[in-house]
C-alpha cells in the first residue's frame, strides 16, 4: 500500500485528511460514525479568552452548492476547553489542534499560552480572519503588517507548531502569507470561509441575521484550488489547503496544487463519514496510478 | 448510538396535496428510538439541495422493522422528496436529538401543521404505559390536518380549524378542551402556536414540553448553526432538543 504519511513542520500525519474548525465539533460528535483515528488530524472549534455566544438566530443558509453561516465563534473558552473538553479528547489518536481565536493579540496570546501547556496539542490554528476585532474593526488577517504583529506575538508564547489560518477576503492572499511566514509561522493554511450574503424575497429580508456570512461548501472549491495554488508557490513553510472539499478527487487536486495536508469541512455535515471515504479513495488513487508516496504528486502543478 | 443507513422505502402515501408519508425498512434490526427523535434526510437528485433535511420520526414499528415520515411540502428538498417510490432507497442519519420524557398522568398534546408528525410515536408511548393522552390537531382547514385515524387507538382526538371545515372553529388555544386539568402538555408545530401553549402552560404551573425546529447544517450537535436562546444562553436545538422543558425556554416564549 502506498504510503500516505505527511509532515506539517513537526507534526506527522499518518495521512493528509484533517477536519476543518468550526464543522467538526470537538470530534466527539463524529464518533458513532467514523473511526476517529483514521484521521490525519483533528482541527477543534474556535477557541477564545472567555465564553462566547455568537451571533443570534438564524445563523446559516443554504446557497447553490453551499452554505452561509455566522456563527460568531460561540464556544465555551479556553478555560472550560482546557478543564473539561480536553480531557474527554486528549486520547482520540490522531493529531488534535486548536483553532485559537480571538478580539486582541492579547486575547490570542492569552489563549495559544493556555493551550501550550497542554500535552497531547502538538499544535495550534491561528484564526485570523475574525471580522470582530478591536482596531478599527479590521480583520488581523487582511492587512499584511497587522497580521505580522498577531503572529510575532503568540510565536513569542506559544512553542509547539504554529498554522496560520488565511482569510480568502483580500486582494493578495500571497502578500499576507509572506507576512506571516517573516513573522514565524511553521505553516499556513487556507481558506477560511468567503464573505456572502443571501436575501429571502418572499420575505424581503436577508436570511441571516448579520446580513452577510460566512460561504463554505463545494461552491467555493475552484477558488481555495487557485489561493493554495499561489501560495504554495510563493512561500517556503507548508500549506494546508481545505474549502469545499468533498472527495478524494477534491482533495487531490489541493495536493497537485501544493498542499501538504487538507481539511474537510461543510462536507462533514452532507455525509459525517465522508473523511475516511476520503482517506480510502486516496489509498485506491494512489494503487490506481501506481504511486508509493503521496508526497511525490503533492506541488507537481 | 447514531447511525447511518440506507433505508428502502416500503410504501409512500400522499395525504392531500400538500402531505405525503414514507414507510421505511431497515436492513437489521432499528435501534430503540424515543418519540420527539428526528432523522436527517438526504436529498438527492437537486443540485439546489446539498444539505440533509431534519425530519422528525412519526412512527415506528419494531416488528416490521420500519419507521414512517410525515412530510409537508414546503420547499426545493421536501418536493424532491416527495418524488420518491416505493422500492427506491433513501440514506438517514438517525436517532438524532433528545426526545419527550413521556410525563404526567393526563397529558395533552397539541400539534399544528407538520408539527403532528412526532406526536403519534408520543401517544403510543403514553398508550404503552397505560395512559390515554388528549390529543388536539390544529390547522388552517382540514385539508392541513394531514393525520387523524392514526391516533384514535391511543387516545382522545380532539380538532380545531380556523376555517370551522372540521371540529371547533378556531385556533388549538380556542377550544373549550385546551383548558381542561391536564397534569403535562407536549406541543410541536408552527412558532406562535407553541409560543402561546408554552406560555399558557408555565403561567399556570404545568409541566410543558416544547419540539422546536430550527434550520439545521448537520443534526449532530456539530456546526452550532441550531441555536435556541434559553435560559442558560444559546443552545443546540439537534442535540440538546428539539424538545425542550419550556421553563428553559422563557425567554424565547417572550414571558422574561
Ligand atoms: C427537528 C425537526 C423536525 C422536523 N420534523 C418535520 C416533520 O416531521 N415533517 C415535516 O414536514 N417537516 C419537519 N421539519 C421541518 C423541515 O425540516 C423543513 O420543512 C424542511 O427542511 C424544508 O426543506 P425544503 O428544502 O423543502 O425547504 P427550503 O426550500 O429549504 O425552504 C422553503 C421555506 O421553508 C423555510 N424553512 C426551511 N427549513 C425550515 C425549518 N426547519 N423551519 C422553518 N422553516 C423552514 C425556508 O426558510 C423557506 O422559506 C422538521 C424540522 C426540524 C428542525
Ligand atoms: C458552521 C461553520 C463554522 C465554522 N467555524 C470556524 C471557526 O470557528 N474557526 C475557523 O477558523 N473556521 C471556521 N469555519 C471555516 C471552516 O473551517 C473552513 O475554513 C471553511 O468552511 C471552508 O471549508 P469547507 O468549504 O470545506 O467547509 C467554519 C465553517 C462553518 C461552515
Ligand atoms: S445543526 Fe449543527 S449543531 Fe445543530
Amino acid at each position: 500500500m502506498a504510503k500516505l504519511e505527511t509532515k506539517i513542520h513537526n507534526i506527522t500525519l499518518k495521512n493528509p485528511v484533517m477536519t476543518a474548525s468550526g464543522t467538526f465539533g470537538y470530534g466527539e460528535e463524529f464518533a458513532d460514525f467514523i473511526d476517529l483515528s483514521r484521521l490525519g488530524g483533528i482541527i477543534v472549534k474556535g477557541t477564545t479568552g472567555e465564553r462566547r455566544q455568537g451571533n443570534p438566530y438564524p445563523r446559516m443558509a443554504e446557497t447553490p452548492m453551499g452554505m452561509l453561516n455566522a456563527v460568531g465563534l460561540q464556544n465555551v473558552g479556553v478555560a472550560t476547553f482546557c478543564k473539561e473538553v480536553y480531557p474527554r479528547i486528549k486520547d482520540i489518536k490522531t493529531n488534535i489542534l486548536v483553532n485559537v481565536s480571538g478580539s486582541s493579540i492579547e486575547e490570542y496570546c492569552s489563549v495559544a499560552e493556555q493551550i501550550d501547556e497542554l500535552e497531547n496539542i502538538p499544535g495550534i490554528e491561528l484564526n485570523i480572519s475574525c471580522p470582530n476585532v478591536k482596531k478599527g474593526g479590521m480583520g488581523f488577517g487582511t492587512k499584511p503588517d497587522m497580521a505580522a504583529q498577531v503572529v510575532e506575538a503568540v510565536r513569542k508564547v506559544y512553542h509547539k507548531t504554529l498554522i496560520v489560518k488565511l482569510t480568502p477576503n483580500v486582494t493578495s492572499v500571497v502578500e499576507i502569507a509572506k507576512a506571516v511566514e517573516g513573522a514565524g509561522a511553521d505553516s499556513v493554511s487556507l481558506i477560511n470561509t468567503l464573505l456572502g450574503m443571501a436575501i429571502d424575497v418572499e420575505r424581503q429580508r436577508p436570511y441571516l441575521s448579520t446580513i452577510t456570512g460566512g460561504l463554505s461548501g463545494p461552491c467555493v472549491k475552484p477558488v481555495a484550488v487557485r489561493m493554495v495554488w499561489q501560495v504554495a508557490h510563493a512561500v517556503q513553510i507548508p500549506v494546508v489547503g481545505l474549502g469545499g472539499i468533498a472527495s478524494a478527487a477534491d482533495a487531490l487536486e489541493f495536493l497537485m496544487a501544493g498542499a501538504k495536508a487538507i481539511q474537510v469541512g461543510t462536507a462533514n455535515f452532507m455525509d459525517p463519514t465522508v473523511t475516511v471515504k476520503i482517506v480510502e479513495g486516496l489509498e485506491d488513487y494512489c494503487q490506481r496510478h501506481k504511486i508509493e508516496d503521496i508526497n511525490d504528486i503533492i506541488g507537481i502543478i | 448510538m447514531k447511525q447511518i443507513t440506507d433505508f428502502t422505502i416500503v410504501s409512500r402515501k400522499q395525504l392531500g396535496d400538500h402531505y405525503f408519508a414514507l414507510t421505511l425498512r431497515h436492513p437489521d434490526q432499528l435501534p430503540p428510538i424515543a418519540a420527539g427523535q428526528f432523522v436527517e434526510v438526504e436529498v438527492q437528485g437537486n443540485r439546489d439541495v446539498m444539505l440533509r433535511r431534519p425530519i422528525s420520526i412519526h412512527d415506528v414499528d419494531p416488528t416490521a422493522n420500519t419507521l414512517t415520515l410525515l412530510i409537508q411540502i414546503v420547499g426545493k428538498g421536501t418536493r424532491q422528496l416527495a418524488q420518491l417510490q416505493e422500492g427506491d432507497r433513501l440514506n438517514l442519519i438517525y436517532p438524532l436529538g433528545h426526545g419527550f420524557a413521556v410525563e404526567g398522568q393526563h397529558p395533552l398534546l397539541v400539534g399544528g401543521g407538520a408539527g403532528i408528525a412526532p406526536l403519534l410515536h408520543l401517544a403510543k408511548c403514553y398508550h404503552a404505559k397505560g395512559i390515554r393522552p388528549t390529543i388536539l390537531l390544529g390547522g388552517r382547514t382540514k385539508d392541513l390536518i394531514p393525520v387523524r385515524e392514526a391516533f384514535e387507538p391511543y387516545g382522545e382526538l380532539l380538532i380545531a380549524t380556523e376555517d370551522g371545515s372540521l371540529g371547533e372553529k378556531g385556533m388549538v388555544t380556542q377550544h373549550p378542551q385546551f383548558s381542561a386539568a391536564y397534569d403535562h402538555i407536549c406541543t410541536c408545530g408552527p412558532t406562535p402556536m407553541m409560543k402561546a401553549v408554552g406560555r399558557y402552560a408555565v403561567e399556570r404551573g404545568i409541566g410543558c414540553e416544547v419540539s422546536l425546529e430550527n434550520m439545521m447544517a448537520c443534526g449532530i450537535g456539530a456546526c452550532l448553526c441550531c441555536v435556541t436562546d434559553t435560559d442558560e444562553g444559546h443552545k443546540c436545538v439537534c442535540k440538546e432538543g428539539p424538545v425542550f422543558d419550556a421553563l428553559r425556554l422563557k425567554k424565547w416564549m417572550g414571558l422574561e
